[in-house]
């Protein structure tokens, strides 16, 4: 493939600098959020700067799912602030206008666990639902890059098919696809791989992979620490609503500061 | 069957049909319509968090399904008047009967929405849907395919109950075949012959549920 075909998954503002050393695209500070009595989040700061890929790693209830929701305004938080870009600034503790929620909401595009692609929709409706529906885009236009897209996953030949026909990792190639074609400034991956079977996953991490060489921007929450070493280019580790330790995926996953951090490392590379 | 009583179911089958066909089956029809219309409206009133517009969903739900419809067409029809409001029979059914489906349909489209996973709604969002986008485009298309089944029901349980019309004159199926027997006075054999004609009207109503589930399971695995 020749590097013309890029064209359509060039991030928007541009390639990143290798290892993300642009200026900050994603800054949280003091992201928090309860539900009833219940704290989900207490203060959750990140950065992430253009180009960069970060990886948020932590036990399951720990807040890491809650946080990326919230960047996504899936999850209305009850304080903190979220920075994206130049133009996108959204402080919670204040109460969020439906129109900032919005702005934020358009900055970044996510990619769900359980692909929840829609079921009615081919794979192509499916890719141009946001940018024709909501973006108003010119729909020949739209679908010449949704068809590019979708070529570039090895899905072309799907595009009239209905998400059910498609396995798993192939339903999630396309919630990718999905995303990127909104343009996002920001990509959000909340656990990819975690519903496909493991032959699978090998694919749509390959895919992410590539689209991070290609210096998109990118938070994921993952299980995989390998694939967290190979891609991110710095690892947070959350527990207990907060940030307990963030630094250069070696640091954090082989020689961490934190007990915390080396107790749950250790649990997910010996199991048993 | 003597020939005397042929020739009757007939003679009569002709004013029956036609009570269908100018009748029972618009009337069904347009009480259906308007009541879906109703019930979509209920539904999302009833499932909206604020309380003053659930609490009036819930209230007229309780009361549309708490009432016999029978009392509802005779409050329309019969008492309406004496407040000095006198509808028509054909206008007065309508309203009772696209109500009463209100009620009833509006419960079957709120467990259809909650039926669609919430999974639906933060995709829908995510790709930047507003909440009455993500209904119309995403939510209410799923949510069609569940409801089918028990809307065809009601649809059902509709076109029987229109015979209820006859009791507020309005001239549909059942009383032309109240007519015909009470001046023949053979009572069994045209209220058999008005009961087929139902039963015939309901077969076709089920083959076409049939063929819509169909169409709408085409994106659904087998």
């Amino acid at each position: 493939m020749s590097p013309a075909d890029h064209d359509v998954l060039e991030p928007p503002g541009g390639h990143g600098p290798p290892g993300g050393t642009g200026e900050p695209v994603l800054v949280v500070e003091g992201l928090g959020k309860s539900f009833g009595d219940h704290t989900v989040l207490r203060s959750v700061d990140l950065r992430v700067r253009r180009g960069q890929v970060l990886a948020i790693i932590g036990p399951s209830g720990s807040g890491k799912t809650t946080a990326l929701r919230c960047l996504n305004g899936l999850e209305r938080p009850d304080a903190g602030r979220v920075l994206v870009g130049s133009d996108v600034a959204v402080d919670f503790s204040r109460g969020a206008s439906r129109t900032q929620l919005a702005a934020l909401r358009d900055s970044s595009a996510m990619v769900f666990q359980h692909y929840n692609l829609f079921p009615h929709k081919t794979v192509l409706e499916n890719v141009l639902e946001g940018p024709v529906v909501v973006q108003r885009r010119p729909r020949e236009e739209v679908t010449a890059e949704a068809l590019e897209l979708l070529g570039r996953v090895g899905l072309a030949e799907k595009r009239d098919v209905y998400p059910f026909e498609l396995s798993g990792g192939q339903q999630q190639r396309v919630g990718i696809v999905r995303a990127l074609a909104l343009r996002p400034t920001l990509l959000l991956f909340d656990e990819p791989t975690s519903a496909l079977d493991p032959e699978l996953v090998g694919d749509v991490l390959g895919l992410i992979k590539e689209l991070a060489d290609e210096g998109w921007t990118m938070v994921i929450v993952t299980h995989e620490l390998q694939f967290a070493r190979e891609v991110a280019h710095e690892v947070a580790f959350i527990d207990g609503g907060t940030v307990v330790e963030r630094g250069h995926p070696d640091q954090v996953l082989r020689d961490p500061r934190e007990e915390r951090t080396r107790q749950f490392v250790q649990r997910l590379l010996h199991p048993f | 069957m003597s020939p005397e009583t042929l020739e009757l179911v007939t003679d009569s089958l002709w004013p029956i049909v036609r009570g269908a066909v100018t009748g029972t089956i618009p009337l069904a029809l347009v009480s259906f319509a308007l009541g879906l219309v109703i019930a979509l409206v209920v539904a999302l009133m009833r499932l909206s968090k604020r309380r003053w517009l659930s609490a009036p969903a819930r209230a007229y739900i309780s009361v549309v399904r708490g009432t016999p419809l029978l009392v509802q067409l005779f409050v329309i029809f019969y008492g309406l008047p004496s407040i000095g409001l006198v509808i028509d029979p054909w206008p007065s059914a309508v309203v009772a009967f696209s109500v009463n489906v209100g009620g009833y349909a509006a419960e079957v489209i709120r467990a259809a929405i909650l039926s669609v996973p919430k999974g639906q709604w933060e995709a829908a969002h995510m790709v930047g849907m507003p909440h009455a986008v993500a209904l119309r485009r995403i939510i209410l298309p799923q949510a069609a395919r569940v409801s089918v089944p028990p809307l065809s029901n009601t649809f059902i349980s509709l076109v029987k109950d229109t015979s209820l019309a006859s009791l507020i004159l309005v001239t549909e199926l059942f009383r032309e075949a109240q007519q015909i027997a009470a001046f023949s006075q053979e009572f069994m054999v045209l209220y058999l012959e008005a009961a087929a004609v139902y039963w015939v009207i309901c077969l076709v109503l089920s083959a076409a549920q049939g063929r819509l589930e169909q169409r709408l399971d085409r994106y659904v695995a087998r």
